[in-house]
Order: structure tokens, then sequence, then C-alpha cells
């Protein structure tokens, strides 16, 4: 074989291990489920074969879960907002600061690396009824009983916020590090205040960050069931939760399928309008 | 003016992101027999019953064991790929990235019903091989960004130095590449354990009954009551997934600067 050929080759053959394993573990098993979620449940041994609607129709028209869903889209959409609200003072600190901003930057990413459930259940030792908040406020004489803040909408939100909060900082950061600083000082050389060379020079140039991590914020926050199972409370679930009990508690493989896929269809038209406009490779370069 | 308001707003995020963190490595050395607040002193009565909880040491054994096999496989197959996509000029390199970290443009439960459901119907049930499978799909593509972000800054020329002076590619391998290519792995393979390591949402659909690792042992424990067993379990995990990596950098830093002189 000439060295050509073999040279030609060679990337197939490092690559082909990993393409396997995404093949057979993630493509195969989604279009699996895809036949799956037109299969219907027996209550006794395997589930049947063949081609139905029940679940798909069950799925789309079944108020409650419509009601769940909307819900999910919304605590995601506000969990995107707080995080945006948070993250970009946070992120344009950093980039901007004279100090060390590698520092900086790894104190942020830090909660990154501590496990999601011990972060979420962090904040029961902070709100709930022996918790921190009311501790303080009856040892103040605040007040003499102990507020409800937990196992409600507002502490699923709380806890989501600090979950995805570092993903939001990074990608912002990521984008304000690549700004050209001169083009702000032009901007104000030119005239312009601080805060309108922000405006009009930085926060433009800085979209595309802010973009990426809202986008993951929004995914990952909609796609998940830990957080409420954790701290909402039985009228707190979302969508993934759904999902959940119907894999794992009332083994309705079939309708859990067509759930997991209308959740997927969902947030992938989401991330295919951000791919359309914005490309993958923004997204690559927070999550390096 | 503005830029003392925008430290002071970065100081309360910081804290936000903190402060629950330290209550719970706080708590955790708190001698109060509820183990909640006020505080009452010292102690560290909780670890001892972690030390004596066989569920719990069960779950650590368990989780080591899943985010060592989890760290070594995944990382065999970024780097492989890492090193296809960056060394070489692949055709249609874009999708073939895009396919690669898919397992985590799909939302995680998504992936944990499709891997459960085809490897049940594929005789594959719920097992220790079918969390392994999960793992490796699901810190794959972490491990192939953080790797190829690294292999861009190594030069071919050493490379083609080496064989231009009669190593033969093999040799080259192991004595140029490999040492070359070190930071990269273990940084590709650090960051697959702790990611193993933390995971819930996708072990929770694929685990056995009867086994649980770390983070569904507190998720169990935290159903029944919050004791304050879980904020000492809290404290060792964040030693362990915050520490590693920490050790590891200023290892990886230590190494370098002595090469260096």
């Amino acid at each position: 074989m000439s060295i050509e050929r073999r040279e030609a080759r060679q990337p197939w053959i490092l690559l082909s291990p990993a393409l396997g394993a995404v093949a057979l573990l993630l493509f195969v098993p989604l279009l699996f489920i895809v036949v799956y979620s037109f299969w219907l449940r027996s209550s006794v041994g395997a589930d049947t074969a063949g081609f139905h609607l029940d679940n798909w129709i069950k799925a789309l028209t079944d108020p409650f879960y419509r009601f769940i869903l909307l819900n999910t889209l919304k605590i995601a959409a506000i969990t995107t907002v707080l995080c945006a609200l948070l993250g970009y003072p946070a992120a344009y600190f950093i980039a901007r600061s004279s100090g060390n901003k590698m520092i900086l930057l790894l104190l942020l990413m830090l909660p990154f690396w501590i496990s999601y459930i011990i972060r979420t259940m962090s904040w029961i030792n902070i709100l709930g009824a022996s918790g921190a908040v009311n501790t303080g406020l009856m040892a103040l004489g605040v007040i003499s009983e102990p507020l409800q803040m937990l196992y409600n909408e507002a502490a699923v939100i709380l806890g989501l916020v600090h979950f995805l909060l570092p993903f939001m900082v990074l990608n912002v950061y990521v984008s304000l590090e690549g700004i050209d600083t001169n083009l702000e000082d032009a901007a104000t050389s030119l005239g312009a205040t601080r805060w309108q060379s922000f405006l009009q020079v930085t926060l433009p140039l800085s979209l595309p960050g802010l973009a990426a991590g809202g986008l993951l914020c929004f995914v990952l926050g909609a796609g998940t069931y830990i957080t409420p199972l954790v701290l909402g409370g039985p009228r707190d679930a979302m969508f993934a939760n759904l999902v959940f009990e119907a894999i794992i508690t009332q083994l309705n493989w079939p309708l859990g399928s067509a759930l997991s896929l209308l959740l997927l269809m969902v947030l992938g038209v989401l991330v295919a309008v951000y791919n359309r406009y914005l490309g993958m490779s923004q997204l690559a370069k927070g999550l390096g | 003016m503005g830029w003392v308001l925008i430290r002071s707003y970065a100081i309360a995020v910081y804290a936000f992101m903190f402060l629950p963190v330290a209550v719970v490595v706080l708590l955790s050395f708190n001698a109060n027999q509820f183990g909640s607040f006020p505080m009452t002193g010292l102690s560290l009565r909780w670890f001892e019953a972690l030390w004596n909880n066989d569920a719990v040491m069960r779950a650590f054994r368990t989780s080591l064991v899943l985010g060592l096999m989890t760290a070594v496989i995944s990382t065999t197959l970024g780097v492989l790929a890492s090193l296809a996509l960056v060394r070489y000029d692949v055709p249609g390199k874009n999708l073939i990235t895009t396919a690669l970290i898919a397992p985590i443009l799909v939302p995680e439960v998504v992936l944990a019903v499709a891997l459960l459901l085809f490897l049940n119907w594929l005789g594959i049930g719920k097992s220790f091989a079918l969390l392994l499978a999960g793992h490796v799909i699901f810190t794959l593509p972490f491990v192939i960004l953080v790797v190829q972000a690294r292999l861009v800054s190594i030069r071919r020329d050493v490379e083609e130095a080496a064989l231009s002076l009669g190593a033969s590619p093999v040799q080259t391998f192991f004595s140029i590449t490999l040492p070359l290519l070190t930071p990269a792995v273990a940084a590709g393979a650090l960051f697959a354990f702790t990611i193993s390591f933390d995971d819930i949402t996708g072990t929770l659909f694929w685990k056995p009954g009867g086994v649980e690792t770390v983070p569904t042992q507190i998720f169990s424990m935290l159903r029944n009551s919050i004791s304050p067993e879980i904020n000492a379990l809290g404290t060792v995990m964040i030693l362990l997934t915050v520490g590693l990596p920490l050790l590891g950098a200023a290892l990886a830093r230590s190494l370098s600067t002595k090469r260096g002189k």
C-alpha cells in the first residue's frame, strides 16, 4: 500500500472507536426509541411491537402534559434570564479586572466541579425550616415561626440558577476576552461615555457569548428532573419528571419514549435555530 | 464609580455561588445532634458515622470503580479521535465534530431513556455494564473538547524531526508524541472521572436496584430525611472533586517548571 493511501486511512482508524461508540450508544438508540414510541405497552411481559399512534396522541393532547411542558419552558426561560442578569456583570468584572483573571475565573468555575446534587441540596441548609435564613430571622426576633421557603417553584428556579450560572459566566467571559479593548478606547476617545461605549460596542460584540450561555442554560434547565424532586413540591414537576415517572415508576416505556422525543424535538428546534444563526463553534469555545 | 458598582455586584454573585456550599462544609462539622443551626460546637462525629455507614462506603467504591473505568475508556476513545481531528485533514470535519459532541447536545434524560431502552432490547438490562456505557458516552464529548484544545498547541515538527532522524513511527509515538500528549490525556481523564463521579441524571435511569453511586446515595438519603451525614458526605465529595483537579493542576505546573529548568 502506498504511503499516501495509508496516511488517508489513518484518521479513520483513529476516529472509528469514538464514532462507533456515538453511533451505537446514541444515534441508534435514538432511532430505536422513535420506533418504540409507536409500540403499545402491555401490562404482562414484553411491549407489543407495531405502529400505533396512541402514545403520541396522549403525549400531544393530554392537557396535563401540555401544562407541564409550558411550565417547564417558562421555568427554563426565567432561569436563563436570571443567569444572564447575574452572570454578565460578573463575567465583565473578571474580563476587565486588573487582578489575576485566571484565579477569579477559576473561583467562579469551582462550583462547576462540585456535584450537582450537593449544590442542589445545599439550599435546604439555607432555606429549610431549620436553615440559615429561618434560624437567623428567628434569632433576631423578626419572625416567630419558620417561613416556608422550600418546595415551591421559586426554590426550583433558585436551584437551577445556582447550577447553571457558571455556564453563562464562562461563555460571556470567553466572548468578552475576544473583544479588542482598543475598540472601547476608540469609542470613548471619540466622545462616547463609558456607558455608551459599553452599550454600542462591547455589548453587541459579546452577544454571541451571551446567546451561547443562554442556550446552554435553557437546554440544561429544561431537561432537569433532579432539582424539582429535591427543591420543588409535588406540584412543581418539570417535563423530565414526566419522562422519569413513565420510564422508571410506571414502566410505560412506549409512552416514555414518546415523551422523551417530544422534549428532544422542542429543545432541538431551539438548538437548530441557534445553529442556523450563530453556528456551533461559539458553543464549543465556551465548553472547551 | 461604575466600576465599584460592578465589583460589588460581582462579589455578591461570588457569595451567591459559594455561601450554600460553605454552609454544607460548616454544618458537616456541627456537634448539634440534628446537624442544623444553631451550631453548638465542632465535631467529627458525622464523618465517623459516614465511615461506619456500609451503604455509603459501598456507594463510594461503586463510584470510584465506575469513574476510573469511564475515565480510561472515554479518554482512550477521545484522545484517538482528537488526534485524528487535529492532525489530519479529515473530510467532513465539522460534521464529525458535531456528531462526536452530540451526546451533550441531546438532553441527558433523553440520552438516558434511549440508551436504557435500546441496550435492554439487546439483552443488557439495568446493570453496571449499562452504567458504564452511559457514563462513557456522556463524558466522551467533554474529553474530546478538552483534549482537542490542548492538542492544537503541540507542534507537529518535533515528531517530523524524530522521524527524519530515523525513529520508527511507533518509537516516535511513544518517545515524542505521548510525553507531549500527557497533560492533555491527564486533563481529559480527570474531566471524565469528575463528570462520571458527579452524574446523577443518567445514573438514576441506568443503575440496577440496590446499586448506588455516591450522588444517588445522597439522593435517596435526602428522600428519607435531612440527615447531617449528608453534609459530611457532601464535604467529602467537594474535597474529592474540587481537590483532585486543583492538585492535578498544581502538580502539572510544578512538573513543567522543573522540566523547564
